[in-house]
């Protein structure tokens, strides 16, 4: 038998041991968290065995907070603290909520109309990313358990309709969590990465996800390892919730006509009839009638028989909104039915027979359930994590995904100028050239929207903001170039410049939604206990943590490429190197911060040759005399 | 490579010509995109990253650019110095501006109607229409760069109108 070899104390045993990366479903309804394990996906499960945890959040009266099943329990008896599909309110402000009188939570207004909302607890005001950030962590701790470790990073998915804002907020409740997002990865897409591999398929694919409170329609083209997403479409406030919402008007319905009786429910009522809907719902998947009976806060015994046919009745509108998406999603990719080689159904909802019944007829097909529909995106977002992370060698996966929404510029008379149209491959940069109104006008504003419609109120608005010190001119003399980039996480930047005379006004822009940069490290500071709030410490371990990821990617660089650059250029990098390590045995968290940026400038060429010369190999074989143009 | 290419047909190992095969094309693309994608850059330096998203939005335009017809043969063009000017350029010969009024006639017709058949048959008579000016260009494009121009510039017109009777047939889904 071979000899164990142990390590010295301290150091690690490889340079590139398995990092520890995984998936996190962040649901509507349930959350799950995946990994990879001995090169199976797997979904990790609590120590009572669930895999699901159930989305809900609640604040105790002890200060302390729980999360999923033990906070759902008490959802009935503590509505006003127990908060569930926070999901449906992330990036999203008081307005944009239009169905908030049948959800038993005391809603505040952000600071202003556009920002994101809040909802009073006992805690105090909770905002949805920070609440959202609850359940991460919990997922975090999960697989921390499990795998043993501290984790590298996560994919965390998102529905492939979320905007801009929706994203953001998703990213920022990561990164509360103390979670290193790898990347965010539409739900879909990361679904077709479970079944693709699974099952090995090639051709088109639809997956249609109907989640909690979300809906997507994705088309993707599978061949040879890529995952081309073609077209993409769907309804971000629209899901399983909404199915719910049917069934307790009508349970509300018999109640009236029974007894006359028309008080509004209080929070306690409104959340057990919420509860026995769902239920009714679920029952419904195998059986021709659910039985309803629960006894409200007056003593009012409800007793109701929702039968299957009824059901569907209620619910025909809400399945034929599904497929409004489906036919823009079909339309844009210029694909009819008779293209599509297989449909992937996603996302618990999809169980329902009326669901299943519509998307075959539409398809003429029946739909491909063989994965667990509430596992499947957990599973695929946990394979993406293996690969970024760098665990997989074999690089034979790539993800091609697209933008699901227009993104333009508010013009003259509150029209939208469309720069990035919908179902762009990320990532994707557009530029525009604006220029002045008037005469000597040295100041522009730049209003970014994103969305379908012609109408600038009819779009979500992004961002703001003021292009300053355009030198004086006459009208149409400036020339304003504005540059758009949506990166491979689908979040945008904006950049403007003004490129005459030389003079330059350059701005870079990230949208808010209503959380600043200030308000999130705030969160983040009193988040830690107060052993760790001592920023200095804080500050210096990120600095470090982020240094040591600098310096193991240039290192590797070096080793397998070092080749590309002369001695002389290789002694300057690696005396950078040098700097930075000797810097991080110290104390001074800003003296990291500049040795950091300086090794990362020294290896810019360095980078573009690696990509030059990897790119030359990935196209050779090609006839030579097509390439030397 | 990515940067020495100093256009998009040498960047994706294409002859500098309106006619392409399509699947070198597409799967050239996807070599690049292994190579270059943000995805295999997550744990690189923030200069790798940079690069690679630079250049995986590079490799998106010039896929983009050279898979469409009009942009492609819009490129050429530029590739001769000679732009096609869509905006400021609107003369049109006259039998091409009544068949375009007669387009916008049968579109708002079919949108009063609510008549997406229509609006999906117009859709195909706007397509071969196009795909009639597409056999010319190629030959257009080397030996009558003006007249390569005219027909580019009546595609984007094609182009247009077809993504507004997309759009209305949309919103009569909804």
């Amino acid at each position: 038998m071979a000899l164990l070899q142990i390590s010295e104390p301290g150091m690690s045993a490889a340079p590139h041991q398995h990092k520890l990366a995984v998936g996190i479903d962040l649901g509507t309804t349930n959350s799950l968290v995946a990994t990879i394990r001995s090169g199976m996906s797997t979904v990790l499960q609590d120590e009572h065995g669930h895999a699901l945890l159930p989305s809900v959040v609640r604040y105790l009266p002890n200060g302390e907070i729980a999360v999923g099943h033990e906070a759902l329990a008490q959802q009935s008896k503590d509505p006003v603290n127990t908060i569930a599909s926070v999901k449906r309110l992330m990036g999203r402000s008081l307005q944009d909520i239009v169905d908030r009188a049948h959800i038993p939570y005391h809603f505040v207004a952000g600071d202003d109309t556009q920002s994101m909302l809040q909802i009073e607890t006992r805690a105090g005001l909770k905002n949805p990313v920070e609440i959202s950030a609850e359940i991460l962590k919990a997922l975090k701790v999960r697989a921390e358990k499990a795998l043993g470790g501290e984790l590298t990073g996560a994919v965390i998915t998102v529905p492939a309709y979320f905007d801009d804002a929706q994203r953001q907020a998703t990213k920022d409740a990561a990164r509360l969590a103390g979670l290193h997002v790898l990347r965010l990865l539409n739900e879909p897409t990361a679904a077709a990465v479970a079944y693709g591999l699974d099952n090995a398929s090639e051709g088109i694919f639809v997956i249609y996800d109907l989640g909690g409170g979300t809906f997507d329609i994705s088309i993707l083209r599978l061949s040879k390892g890529v995952f081309e997403v073609m077209a993409t479409n769907g309804d971000s406030a629209l899901g399983g919730d909404d199915f719910d919402h049917r069934i307790y008007c009508w349970i509300l319905d018999q109640v009236r006509a029974n007894t006359q009786q028309f008080n509004p429910l209080n929070e306690e009522d409104t959340r057990l009839l919420l509860t026995k809907a769902r239920q009714a719902k679920e029952w419904l998947t195998d059986n021709h009638e659910a039985e309803i009976v629960c006894k409200l806060s007056n003593g009012h015994l409800v007793e109701a028989t929702l039968s299957a046919s009824t059901f569907v009745e209620l619910t025909q509108h809400l399945v034929i909104k599904t497929l409004s998406p489906t036919r823009k999603a079909m339309r844009d990719a210029e694909l009819s039915i008779e293209d599509i080689d297989g449909v992937v159904l996603v996302g618990g909802a999809t169980r329902m027979p009326q669901i299943r019944h519509a998307v075959e007829e539409y398809f003429k097909q029946e739909p491909l359930t063989n994965l667990d529909p509430d596992k499947v995106v957990a599973l695929g977002a946990a394979i993406q994590a293996n690969v970024l992370a760098g665990n997989r060698s074999d690089d034979d996966l790539l993800l091609l995904d697209v933008t699901p929404l227009s993104l333009g510029l508010e013009t003259m008379g509150g029209l939208v100028e469309k720069i990035i149209p919908r179902n762009s491959t990320l990532p994707i940069a557009r530029a525009q050239e604006f220029t002045t109104f008037k005469d000597g006008q040295t100041a522009m504003s730049i209003h970014v929207v994103q969305g379908e419609r012609e109408l600038v109120s009819d779009c979500r608005s992004l961002a703001r903001f003021e292009l300053r010190g355009i030198p004086p001119m006459a009208a149409g003399g400036a020339r304003i170039r504005v540059t758009f980039q949506i990166d491979a996480d689908g979040l945008l930047s904006v950049s403007a410049r003004e490129q005459t005379n030389g003079v330059e006004a350059n701005v870079v822009v990230k949208p808010a939604y209503g959380l600043s940069e200030d308000a999130i490290m705030t969160m983040l500071q009193s988040s830690f206990s107060a052993a760790e709030s001592d920023k200095q410490a804080r500050a210096l371990r990120e600095a470090i943590v982020d240094a040591e990821r600098l310096i193991d990617a240039i290192e590797v660089a070096l080793a397998k490429d070092g080749a590309l650059l002369s001695t002389e250029e290789q002694q300057a990098i690696k005396a950078e190197l040098q700097a930075l390590k000797t810097l991080c045995q110290g104390q001074d968290s800003h003296a990291i911060h500049q040795a950091s940026e300086a090794l990362n400038h020294a290896t810019e060429a360095f980078a573009a040759r690696r990509m030059d010369a990897s790119v030359k190999q990935a196209l050779a074989g090609q006839d030579l005399n097509t390439l030397d143009l | 490579m990515m940067f020495e290419a100093n256009n998009h047909f040498a960047l994706l190992g294409l002859p500098v010509q309106f006619e392409i095969d399509t699947d070198t094309l597409q799967s050239n693309y996807r070599k690049i995109q292994s190579e270059v994608h943000p995805d295999k850059f997550v744990t690189a330096s923030p200069a790798e990253r940079l690069q690679s998203m630079q250049s995986a939005t590079l490799a998106n335009e010039a896929f983009q650019t050279l898979k469409h017809p009009t942009s492609r043969a819009r490129y050429l063009l530029q590739l001769q110095g000679i732009e096609t000017l869509e905006d400021s350029n609107t003369a049109m010969p006259a039998d091409f501006l009544m068949m375009q009024m007669e387009w916008r006639e049968a579109m708002e017709d079919a949108q009063l109607a609510k008549d997406i058949t229509a609006l999906e048959h117009l859709l195909s008579t706007m397509k071969n229409e196009a795909k009639a000016m597409q056999t010319v260009l190629a030959n257009a494009i080397v030996n009558d760069p003006n007249t390569a121009a005219q027909i580019v510039r009546k595609l984007s017109f094609i182009d247009k109108v077809s993504a507004d009777v997309q759009h209305i047939i949309s919103r009569l889904e909804d």
